[in-house]
């Protein structure tokens, strides 16, 4: 309505120029890029391998990590017990998780070295290896599995309880209560769930950076990593980053059209009472399903501390100083997104379509690692690229949290705006004084939680800096995969440690002051 | 007092036109059945709905093209009539200026206003620590203070019981009314508009009526109105 446009002016334009900005910065780079790739575009036989493969491994992620979210989902869903609000919080503990910190917990599982391969030893048989596609995929299903499953559970949980009701009420079998309830709210909740896996696959790089590589198990990101950092080929990290692009926004476009809202909303911690499936048998087979999905969590996290703890004498002092820029980095890009990510979505909120902010998801198919060869293209001509390596990560990263906390905060505004837009006009309140008093106040349960995961997703990002980066400044991140690289285990692990706890500090600080807000 | 001159609202399908005045210090009742467009008529004079034609004038101002906080009008609404995160001196301090540390003068006046409606003390406290009928009474005090000189009701008291609802709607006619400001009320019990208004403005099918005399109207009811008191 008009008449709401006129109470929040600063929004209407903040909200363009801060969404402008992104866009501009993500168009530079990719001018940048254009202008130095090879035209025509020549497309050789490992260029389309490498295709092949970044397709492959989102499709498997994608599929495995549903195929996995569906009965822990439907688990979750119909039993109480002890624990079980706990499970749903480490269902949300991946998002906040360094990819790198993920890998060495996984390695510390199924590596060579691994539990399981020294369990198998004890047999005589041989041990596991999962560099390539399994390790990749594997990595993918860790971080993605308990995404859809809060997906797919935030599907059930909205099934209206009285439905429920009415199934004890008739006595009706679980067969019956999949075929009527269960089954049409899965047709229209997994689609979605499969699309936004394959859209996040599609684009990862530190996954595939320390589990993958080689001529079969190389993805287009990790692809344009190594044409910029082995061979110093603009040309084919140029046409790489166009091909990412494409694939990318492709896919990203047709997941707008399956997606469901994203779950990052509470009240998934009250199960709905039920009735039905009391039988010992879908109560056994819940039972195991909610076991092996905890372990599949709890293991990888659990060896990540283990051999931390034994691993932190071990660190250098390279590392303390690396977690020193690695913080500095993290709030730098936390206010950058923060200063962005308000005034985008007090214009998306304004909006009466729930679309506006969908819109924002396509910010996921915006490959880090293109913005960072633009970019680096850009100030090459005029200064040492290494100079700018911490800014850079800095707004990266802030771009890349951008879609999410969008995402999380486009509904609280939007309701703010429904519940105190008249009174606020009627007290004449606009501009700064509207968001010191009204809306800053009402957002910040939402901001701080937004915030604190831009932070921990930027604290533990191995993504651009890596392009930048020079031997003698790295971010945490960066100097725990060198540690790795060099064999230095221990050390690697003390700085997983480290790194984990920043992460979660920092994620914890941003969470706690959004949930002592005001009422 | 308030002039509105071929006034036409249009949402979708539905349409409302208004041609009338109410002179100062009167208490006027808008009755007719929901969904004819009383909250309509109030939101388009308090500059919340906009407005396809006409013009409104406040003490002889043309407000139409103001912003609702420079139209002279003060309104309650039927809900969110304070900021839950504010306290309540906070929520009243706002209709005096857009800032959350008074001077001295200014927290005089906020006492002032708590006072008169039966809150003095009551300053620090939350809105959602303090009963239905205090949060009326503050949001009252609000209206106190902003001092316009016309004071528009959407049923802000529909959520009390009904005694306390008829105590509440007499303190706001007195004090507002002290003030010398013009009262309109939005109702659906025709004893309520007996009991506190002078005229009433009867809307019905998109139209809104010119006041009439409240004992004048309730004697000889129109066609319309007959049905919808069922009389």
């Amino acid at each position: 309505m008009a008449q709401r446009a006129r109470t929040i002016k600063t929004a209407v334009f903040g909200g363009p120029i801060a969404a402008g900005t992104a866009l501009g910065l993500i168009l530079a780079a990719l001018l940048a890029v254009m202008s130095r790739a090879d035209w025509p575009v020549q497309f050789s036989a490992s260029d389309w391998a490498v295709l092949r493969f970044t397709v492959w491994q989102a499709v498997l992620s994608a599929l495995f990590s549903v195929v996995f979210a569906v009965p822990v989902a439907r688990a979750l869903a119909r039993r109480r017990f002890f624990g079980r609000a706990a499970l749903v919080t480490l269902l949300g503990a991946p998002f906040i998780l360094p990819v790198i910190v993920a890998v060495l917990g996984i390695l510390a599982v199924y590596g060579r070295a691994g539990w399981i391969s020294d369990f198998l030893g004890l047999f005589g048989l041989p041990p596991l290896s999962i560099y390539g596609l399994e390790g990749v995929v594997l990595a993918h299903v860790f971080f993605n599995m308990p995404l859809a499953t809060r997906l797919i559970l935030q599907g059930w949980q909205a099934i209206p309880a009285e439905q429920f009701r009415l199934v004890g009420q008739l006595g009706l079998p679980p067969r019956t209560v999949l075929q009527a309830l269960e089954w049409p709210m899965l047709k229209q909740t997994v689609p979605g769930a499969i699309a936004l896996v394959f859209v996040i696959c599609l684009t990862s790089f530190a996954v595939a950076l320390t589990l993958g590589g080689g001529p079969r198990a190389t993805t287009i990101e990790l692809a344009i990593y190594q044409a910029f950092r082995f061979d110093f080929d603009l040309g084919r990290a140029a046409i790489l980053s166009l091909v990412q692009l494409v694939v990318a926004g492709t896919a990203a476009v047709i997941a707008l059209w399956v997606l469901p809202p994203l779950a990052l909303q509470p009240g998934l911690d009250r199960p709905v009472r039920r009735w039905d499936a009391r039988g010992r048998l879908s109560r056994a087979m819940d039972a195991i399903w909610i076991v092996v999905a905890a372990l599949f969590l709890l293991l990888p996290i659990s060896a990540v501390v283990i051999k931390g703890v034994i691993g932190l004498g071990e660190m250098p002092a390279s590392v303390w100083l690396a977690a020193w820029r690695s913080l500095w980095v993290a709030l730098l890009s936390t206010v950058l997104l923060v200063a962005a990510a308000l005034p985008v979505a007090a214009w998306l909120g304004q909006r009466e379509s729930g679309r506006a902010e969908t819109i924002t998801l396509l910010g996921l198919a915006a490959s880090p690692l293109m913005i960072g060869t633009g970019w680096f293209i850009l100030i090459y001509p005029v200064a040492d690229p290494r100079l700018f390596a911490l800014p850079v990560t800095a707004v990266v990263n802030a771009m890349m949290a951008l879609p999410f906390a969008v995402r999380i905060l486009v509904p609280g505004l939007r309701q703010i705006f429904a519940d105190y837009g008249r009174l606020s006009a009627a007290m004449g309140l606009q501009g700064l004084a509207l968001w010191r008093i009204v809306l800053l106040p009402r957002i910040r349960l939402r901001l701080g939680f937004a915030a604190g995961l831009a932070a921990a997703l930027s604290v533990g990002d191995l993504g651009v800096v890596t392009l930048f980066a020079d031997p003698e400044v790295a971010t945490l991140p960066l100097q725990m995969y060198r540690l790795m690289g060099s064999y230095r285990t221990d050390a690697a692990s003390g700085a997983a440690l480290l790194l984990l706890t920043l992460a979660l500090c920092l994620f914890w600080i941003c969470d706690y002051w959004g949930r002592h807000a005001a009422r | 007092m308030l002039r509105v001159e071929s006034l036409n609202v249009s949402q979708g399908d539905f349409a409302l036109s208004a041609d009338f005045a109410v002179q100062s210090g009167r208490h006027v009742a808008v009755i007719g059945p929901s969904g004819a467009g009383k909250s309509t008529l109030l939101g388009a004079i308090s500059g919340y709905v906009p407005i396809k034609s006409g013009r409104i004038f406040v003490e002889e101002h043309d407000v139409t093209r103001e912003p609702p906080h420079e139209r002279g009008v003060a309104m309650l609404f039927q809900d969110g009539n304070l900021f839950p995160h504010l306290s309540l001196a906070q929520n009243v301090g706002l209709a005096l200026r857009p800032s959350l540390r008074p001077t001295a003068p200014e927290r005089a006046r906020i006492h002032a206003a708590l006072d008169r409606v039966g809150l003095a003390g009551f300053e620090d406290r939350m809105p959602g620590d303090v009963s239905g009928g205090q949060q009326s009474r503050a949001a009252l005090a609000r209206v106190l203070a902003q001092a316009k000189p016309l004071v528009l009701l959407d049923e802000p008291f529909a959520a009390l019981g009904p005694a306390l609802r008829a105590e509440m709607l007499a303190l706001t006619s007195a004090l507002v009314q002290e003030n010398g400001a013009t009262v309109i009320t939005i109702t659906h019990d025709p004893k309520d508009a007996e009991a506190a208004a002078d005229e009433v403005i009867f809307v019905d099918a998109g139209m809104a009526h010119a006041p009439r005399p409240v004992s004048d109207i309730m004697t000889d009811p129109p066609m319309a109105l007959r049905a919808y008191l069922g009389t």
